[in-house]
């Protein structure tokens, strides 16, 4: 097997057992980011200096047996939303173009402790906002399976590397569906913890209520294994919960498990292929002594309009300290000081980013707050009792990713509004704030990858992992590669 | 017509916490700007606030003191706005839920007893500080301030006076520092006052229409503050114009008020919940800790002295509206439980000395335990009152030890008849004008011949023991 194609724990085995050097795997997957840039465009930074000096340090704690994650040496990379000291975090944002930030983010930094070499930073929709990744200041990312197609977003950069083979995993972010989405775009696994698992320091924030860093690889092992090395209580994320680190072995055991099948997923315009693909994944649990119920779940229903009433007031909250004062853009021409906001915030932001603040400072708004901001915070508190409910006698459901495979780059910026309703089969975990994850399992006609969603109960990550290594056990739909495809 | 004049009164005082609101910051006033900032008070990208558990327990005690209640499930929300000195962009602060609610401080103006009301006491952070550079005509901003704790102090509209405020904010500034909660520093910021005041005709029940003078820092000042807008306001109405709802800056200078930018009217802060934080919940047992751990405030402390120590009432009003004169007064009391004698000296000296040096109270630096000294000093006939005066006035410049002082400086008091009556002998003998006169039956030219035995003693001799031998050696003249 080629270098490049292993996951990251057959490396991080390969490494430890001294068959592979960490700087001779980190020189194989920056050549392969050097192939296929051109391409994909899944980085907006590439740190190549940075990522060699990192292996070199890291290769000599392996040697004194000071390092003993099991993916230490893996080389990986972080969404470009995440801080790192010192190497430009731009959140795909004009705003942030030159922004080096004076510190680490815990998520990073916990990797960085456990052998991570980080090769950069994943592109992505502009400060989060949008479902293609096609929102980025610096240009769209492509879907390694067909490059007509977006990876899915927000994470598009963190997806498609993985399935290019330009880093062994990488971090991702979801505040609706930004992991999940793009891992089913793109046919990989990623997980969005339970919200307050992953320490959100360090994340530049979309929406604080709804933001959760999460590991996106090629396997539900390494998933597990990062999301083991990255939650944990932060005593700098108020928000994060006091729990110990997770510690867990898979056993992927599904006999006598109930499953629940929401039909409020399968709504108007969803695939018949996604469908298909869902139902045959619900086969699979079946045969392996699984319980699968059809069920329903009406408030899901109310979970988009909710969704972007929140998130977009936190967000309009969230940007406004890029003001061109302290750092970010800062327009040249200017009358005074409110001129001075209006001209570097009308520069630095672009379209999508411009009428998500216009949403949340209007539903903000004197007058308007009861009607949708505090409307909004009802409905989460419905859909949050209906998923209790759900679990009351599930130990998780089954949905897909999405209504349809990937859309054609240009298709869903026409539509934007489309382009939300596409967020129906994953919203609703965000407001609830529980765990999601996403295996692929099926091919569209054209053959664009699709992923199954696993929604779990709060802190459920060990029984979602667990459900997802006994699919990928009877499965093979995870060791398609895009790579060798292209033309 | 007549006016009546009602008021309402929004306090702001930074805590005297070591650290910040939201991260670990120094809080202390001063230092080069932007050095007491880190990525979170700075409001670097993907920073996340921590609260301050001081803070909270801070807020308990003013509200605890100030007969509030307790909000037991506390939120915090953001106040959205733009301006180069909130780095955010938003003010994290307190509205649907205030830490404290339904209080009153009673204060009494001219001997008349009045209870005024306490909307809410809430939490905030402060913002930074602009600095206009005339020299390069450009504004600087110091987020040094940025984070500070604040906690706003909202009353409802029950004052009638500027007397009334006044006594309002002395109660609310001794309660503040009593507890320990501010240093009340109007000088540095940490106790502003933001005065909402309309006027209507007397006895009219409708209200009329109110303005905001903000962030006026001293007592004084707010008092021509008040005088001035009531004015203003009166007249307006008298030339049949009408009082504008805005917010005004007071120039104490000028004494004169200007409407701010009038966009301040129309802002919309945009409140909702802050996600960064999670709510806190304060339970029974935190709450009675707090309430266990005051000490004695203002108004049983006036209370006592006046029962115990039969001291006048403007004298306990004067000690106890100050913790650093309670503090002087409590530590030589204790050494030489004399009330009256200590609080005469506070009344006089120390009041004296602290205005003529312009030293505020709360950095006036001798230990009071060595006043408490030198009254039992007096007392035992070392020294008389008015060489007691100069030692004191050592103390207070240089914080000399009383006893020592004396003794170095030869400052004892004569007591030996023998030495005195040498004295006397000398100065009757000096002086044959005056025993002249004194024979001729001027009683006055004794003060005179007093002086000058006290002069030729230095001022050391016990007074009482002069007058007896020089009225001896007199009447053996007759």
């Amino acid at each position: 097997m080629e270098l490049c194609q292993m996951s990251g724990l057959e490396l991080g085995k390969k490494i430890k057992a001294k068959e592979v050097g960490v700087v001779e795997a980190t020189k194989a997957v920056l050549e392969n980011i050097e192939k296929r840039e051109q391409s994909y465009h899944c980085y907006v930074t590439v740190c190549k200096e940075e990522a060699l000096a990192q292996a070199e340090a890291v290769q000599k704690k392996i040697d004194a047996g000071a390092l003993d994650s099991p993916l230490a040496g893996v080389p990986a990379a972080v969404k470009d939303n995440m801080c790192t000291k010192g190497m430009q975090t731009s959140c795909a944002s004009r705003m942030l173009e030159t922004f080096k930030p004076i510190y680490t983010a815990t998520a990073v930094q916990k990797l960085q402790d456990a052998g991570a070499v980080i090769l950069g930073k994943t592109n992505m929709d502009e400060f989060a906002m949008g479902s293609t990744s096609e929102t980025s200041f610096f240009g769209a990312t492509k879907n390694p399976w067909n490059q007509d197609h977006v990876p899915g977003g927000s994470s598009g950069g963190s997806a498609a590397a993985v399935a290019a083979e330009e880093a062994f995993y990488t971090l991702g972010s979801d505040t609706g569906g930004s992991i999940r989405q793009p891992a089913s775009y793109c046919g990989i696994t990623g997980l969005k913890p339970t919200y307050g698992t992953v320490s959100r320091y360090g994340l530049i924030a979309y929406a604080s209520s709804l933001d959760q860093i999460g590991p996106m690889a090629k396997t539900v092992e390494d998933v597990a294994e990062i999301y083991k090395i990255i939650a944990g209580h932060d005593k700098k994320d108020s928000t994060s919960v006091h729990q110990p680190a997770p510690s867990f072995t898979l056993c992927p055991d599904m006999k006598g498990k109930k499953i629940g099948i929401p039909m409020e997923f399968f709504g108007e315009g969803i695939e018949e292929d996604v469908k298909e693909a869902v139902y045959h994944g619900a086969k699979v649990y079946e045969s392996l002594g699984a319980e699968v119920e059809e069920i329903k779940m009406p408030a899901i229903g109310y979970a988009i309009p909710a969704y972007y009433i929140a998130a977009c007031a936190e967000a309009s909250s969230n940007l406004s300290r890029y003001d061109g004062i302290k750092y970010g853009h800062c327009a040249t021409k200017y009358d005074d000081l409110v001129d001075l906001y209006y001209q570097s915030r009308s520069e630095g932001f672009g379209f999508e980013v411009k009428k998500r603040i216009l949403i949340g400072a209007f539903v903000l708004s004197s007058g308007y707050y009861d009607a949708y901001y505090n409307k909004a915070l009802q409905v989460k508190a419905l859909i949050k009792q209906s998923y209790d409910d759900a679990f009351a006698k599930y130990d998780f459901l089954l949905t897909p990713t999405a209504p349809t495979t990937a859309p054609r780059v240009g298709e869903s910026l026409k539509d934007t509004l489309k382009m939300y309703l596409s967020d129906i089969c994953t919203v609703s975990v965000n407001l609830a704030g529980l765990p999601g994850l996403v295996v692929p399992c099926g091919f569209d006609k054209k053959g664009l990858p699709i992923g199954l969603q696993l929604i779990g109960k709060a802190f459920g990550e060990e029984t979602l992992l667990n459900a997802g290594l006994a699919f990928q056990t009877a499965t093979d739909f995870h060791k398609k590669t895009p790579v060798g495809k292209e033309a | 017509m007549e006016f009546e004049t009602v008021l309402g009164l929004e306090v702001h005082t930074e805590l005297a916490t070591d650290t910040k609101i939201f991260c670990s910051c120094s809080t202390e006033f001063g230092g080069e700007p932007n050095t007491h900032v880190c990525e979170v008070c700075s409001g670097m990208p993907g920073t996340l606030p921590v609260l301050n558990k001081k803070v909270v327990e801070f807020a308990i005690r003013t509200g605890l003191a100030t007969n509030c209640e307790i909000t037991r499930y506390n939120k915090f929300d953001r106040k959205n706005y733009f301006y180069p000195d909130l780095p955010k962009a938003y003010q994290v602060s307190q509205l649907y839920l205030p830490i404290c609610q339904n209080g009153h401080i009673d204060i009494e103006v001219n001997g008349v007893k009045k209870s005024i009301r306490i909307k809410e006491i809430h939490m905030e952070e402060d913002a930074g500080k602009l600095i206009h550079d005339p020299w390069d005509d450009c504004t600087l901003v110091d987020y040094n301030r940025c984070g500070v704790p604040l906690l706003e102090i909202v009353s409802e509209p029950d004052f009638s006076s500027a007397e009334e405020v006044i006594a309002y904010l002395t109660k609310l500034k001794a309660i503040l520092q009593y507890t320990g909660v501010s240093d009340c520093k109007m000088e540095q910021g940490s106790l502003r006052a933001d005065v909402n005041l309309s006027v209507k005709p007397v006895g009219s029940k409708e209200l009329g229409t109110r303005t905001e003078m903000k962030n006026i820092n001293s007592f004084k000042a707010i008092a021509r503050a008040i005088e001035g807008e009531r004015q203003r306001q009166i007249e307006l109405i008298q030339e049949g114009k009408k009082v504008v709802q805005e917010t005004r800056r007071w120039d104490d200078n000028k004494g004169a008020s200007y409407a701010m930018r009038s966009k301040e009217n129309a802002q919309d802060y945009r409140y909702f919940p802050e996600p960064d934080l999670v709510p806190i919940e304060i339970d029974e047992e935190w709450i009675e800790q707090v309430r266990a751990s005051l000490p004695e405030l203002p108004e049983a402390k006036k209370e006592r002295y006046l029962s115990e120590y039969h001291l006048p009432a403007y004298d306990v009003d004067i000690i106890t509206g100050s913790k650093d004169l309670v503090k002087i007064f409590e530590e030589a009391y204790e050494v030489c439980k004399n009330a009256k004698e200590v609080s005469n000296w506070i009344m006089g000296e120390v009041l004296r000395l602290a205005s003529e040096t312009s030293t505020l109270p709360e950095d006036i630096s001798f230990d009071a335990k060595n006043l408490g000294k030198l009254i039992l000093l007096v007392k035992d006939g070392v020294v008389n009152r008015n060489t007691a005066k100069e030692v004191f006035e050592k103390m207070f410049s240089h914080n000399v030890e009383p006893e020592k002082y004396i003794h170095d400086n030869n400052l004892k008091m004569v007591n030996d008849d023998s030495a005195v009556k040498e004295v006397v002998e000398k100065v009757i003998a000096a002086n044959p004008d005056s025993i002249a006169q004194f024979k001729e039956g001027n009683e006055k030219v004794n003060k005179f011949l007093m002086g000058q035995c006290m002069k030729q003693l230095k001022g050391k001799a016990n007074p009482a023991i002069v007058t007896k031998i020089l009225d001896e050696e007199l009447s053996k003249l007759k």
